[in-house]
């Protein structure tokens, strides 16, 4: 894992179909740290996360990645590079298998980690064969989990990563934050829920 | 593997699993050239004279019916946002899919095409280029149309828009392929397999870049 | 980093407009009648096609409008892509119902035209003709992407993509219908518009074009103001509804 050592989010807006989301935003976060954004439905907490990721160009502001040695990258494509993420949908494919979807993020990351034991590690290791459309909603987020440990990113942006699972799979949520972010990694959730681990709160939206 | 490589072998694997269009798009050009003795008649002059045009047409139309879902499925559960955030650039995501796609549809209506040749008697000296040019042109309707799906990804019931949009694009690869066969039935040349090969070309390599930048603006609009 | 609001930039445009909308509609309905007459009164009967050579009048600049418009759309395409300006995408979005009625109008009046020249309200074998009706199923298939997309910013990008392909594609498939058309049906068909043409033919003939031309620039300017009063009325409406 290439470690960033801050991610910077300095007034940003963002405007949909000539609507204002939000304004003003300012925060950081450092190595280490997972920040959470908490705010009511439609305050943009999405948004802030695919601005982040590059995903979404509407925006006003500047978003900043330091990647150490004085390197830092705002061009929102690059800014994808860097960025492990989970959002609404899992981006796996229904008709492959478990481990056969694993076996594609791992080449699309490069990664060599071993499959059988990211896949334990989030609690699908007996489902390895089965194809991933008779997984539980639950299952698979799990399955997202792998994918996000199989990209290997310092970063990594989490829209609403406790959204149905179990009270185990919310643990196993919050284990694998924090130990991202002991090995040094950034971790930027929206949630509605505490995610039972130390992290900073931001709000966004009148609360 | 290489991402570009597993994205292909995906992609491949997806066309021929239950849901995927491959099968159906060879099923569906063998299905139209087997109707069209129904619609003309069943003389074999005119069928063998027709052949050609009429095996073009299908061909065009069947890799049009597999294109909508190129990268509307992925849009849809999520995968195009991972893919955009990985190492392939959008471009590479474009190639890969329009290579795949090509291997899975446009490949087999080529093995598929001799069969249906002697189906509606086409002349013996025009099976090289009905082979030929079929090897040659499909790879445009692949590219042309990868552009067509990336425009629509976001449509439901895009399918419709995407043959609006395809379709007249894709006018001098019929007329060329459909040429060549012509040319070789008349012995006139094969002046209509170097302009094919020269569209097909063009469009395999400026597809690309324009898929890519309609996937873009449809991820982040 | 800032971005051009759509309610505070198109104010110049429309006081503009405003100026130029009644100016263009008295000079395109004098031009028109001004070509109009000389076409129809002042030129002479063709000796093989007799009158009905006076569609040509119609029909020359309704093709060379077709085409000019594509041009017109496609250039404020890639002013929007490049530049991201609103008023650019308008103006694109405005301009292609203009150039797909052109088109349209060409494809009737060239069959009008046919029907005395060739015997057939249709034929295969005039190539200028069959890339005009091409050219008008690109038109319908960019308006139909326009339509089919809510978002209107990203409606505008990928009909903008769209017309830029066609663009590059237009010419190709202009020289694969032609090449098609010497394969087919050996150019037999000699029909005036070269550069062959009687001169009391060519002044109206410019007359009419300069007509159409100030014609779409009229309704192209008309309809972009709708559009715009349309696109406030929709951000409105958003706005109150937030």
């Amino acid at each position: 894992m290439a470690l960033l050592s801050l991610v910077e989010v300095e007034d940003l807006s963002c405007e949909r179909g000539g609507r204002r989301i939000f304004r003003g935003l300012s925060f950081a976060v450092a190595a280490g740290m997972a920040l959470t954004l908490e705010g009511p439905n439609g305050a943009g907490k999405t948004s802030v996360l695919r601005i982040i990721s590059g995903l979404l160009n509407q925006e006003i502001g500047e978003v900043r990645i330091h990647a150490g040695a004085g390197y830092v990258v705002s061009d929102p494509e690059e800014r994808g590079r860097l960025a492990g993420w989970i959002g609404h949908h899992d981006g796996a494919k229904g008709q492959l298998t478990v481990i056969d979807n694993a076996r594609f993020f791992a080449s699309l990351y490069g990664s060599r980690v071993d499959l059988v034991s990211v896949l334990d590690r989030v609690g699908l290791k007996r489902l390895a064969d089965v194809p991933a459309q008779y997984l539980s909603a639950g299952q698979r987020k799990r399955l997202g989990l792998a994918r996000l440990i199989l990209s290997g990113r310092a970063l990594w942006l989490l829209d609403e990563p406790l959204s149905s699972l179990d009270a185990a799979g919310r643990r196993l949520t919050a284990e694998l934050i924090g130990q991202h972010c002991d090995d040094g990694g950034i971790a930027i959730v929206a949630t509605h829920e505490t995610l039972g681990l130390d992290a900073t709160r931001f709000f966004i939206g009148n609360t | 593997m290489s991402a570009f490589t597993a994205l292909i072998v995906r992609d491949m694997k997806l066309a021929f699993l239950a849901g995927g269009g491959a099968t159906l798009a060879a099923a569906f050009f063998a299905l139209v050239a087997a109707l069209v003795p129904f619609g003309v008649g069943a003389d074999l002059m005119l069928l063998g004279r027709i052949a050609g045009g009429v095996l073009w047409v299908a061909a065009a139309l069947a890799a049009l019916l597999s294109l909508d879902r190129l990268f509307q499925a992925d849009f849809e559960d999520g995968s195009l946002d991972v893919l955009a955030l990985s190492p392939l650039s959008l471009e590479s995501v474009a190639t890969a899919k329009i290579i795949a796609h090509w291997l899975t549809t446009g490949l087999p209506l080529v093995v598929l095409s001799p069969v249906l040749g002697l189906l509606l008697n086409l002349p013996d000296a025009a099976f090289g280029a009905l082979i030929g040019s079929l090897l040659i042109g499909t790879p445009a309707l692949s590219g042309v149309g990868a552009i067509g799906a990336a425009l629509t990804l976001s449509i439901r019931r895009g399918g419709l828009i995407l043959a609006l949009i395809v379709l007249p694009l894709i006018v001098p690869t019929l007329i060329f392929g459909s040429g060549a066969v012509m040319g070789a039935i008349d012995g006139t040349g094969q002046g209509a397999l170097l302009f094919l090969a020269a569209f097909s070309v063009a469009a395999v390599a400026l597809s690309p870049f324009a898929a890519a930048a309609a996937v873009r603006l449809n991820i982040t609009g | 980093m800032w971005k051009i609001t759509i309610l505070a930039n198109p104010k110049r445009f429309l006081d503009l407009s405003r100026a130029i909308i009644p100016w263009t509609f008295v000079a395109a309905v004098l031009l028109l009648a001004t070509g109009l007459y000389w076409a129809l009164f002042l030129t002479p009967p063709d000796y093989q096609q007799g009158h009905s050579v006076k569609i040509m009048f119609v029909h020359v600049p309704a093709a060379y409008m077709g085409i000019m418009v594509y041009g017109v759309m496609a250039g404020a395409s890639l002013t929007g892509l490049v530049f991201r300006h609103p008023l650019a995408d308008v103006a694109a979005k405005s301009a292609a119902p203009l150039g797909a009625a052109f088109t349209a109008l060409a494809l009737l009046t060239g069959s009008l035209w046919g029907r005395p020249m060739w015997g057939t309200y249709w034929q295969w074998g005039d190539a200028r003709l069959v890339s005009e009706l091409i050219l008008l199923f690109i038109y319908l298939g960019y308006i139909a992407l326009w339509n089919a997309i809510d978002d209107p910013q990203r409606a505008a990008k990928a009909a903008a993509i769209l017309s830029l392909v066609g663009a590059a594609d237009v010419p190709i498939i202009h020289f694969s219908v032609d090449w098609w058309n010497t394969l087919h049906q050996p150019a037999s068909i000699i029909r005036p518009g070269g550069p062959s043409i009687d001169r009391s033919f060519l002044y109206p003939l410019f007359i009419m074009m300069a007509a159409y031309t100030v014609l779409f620039v009229w309704l192209w300017l008309l309809r972009m103001q709708t559009e715009i009063f349309e696109r406030r009325a929709r951000t409105l409406m958003l706005a109150k509804g937030a």
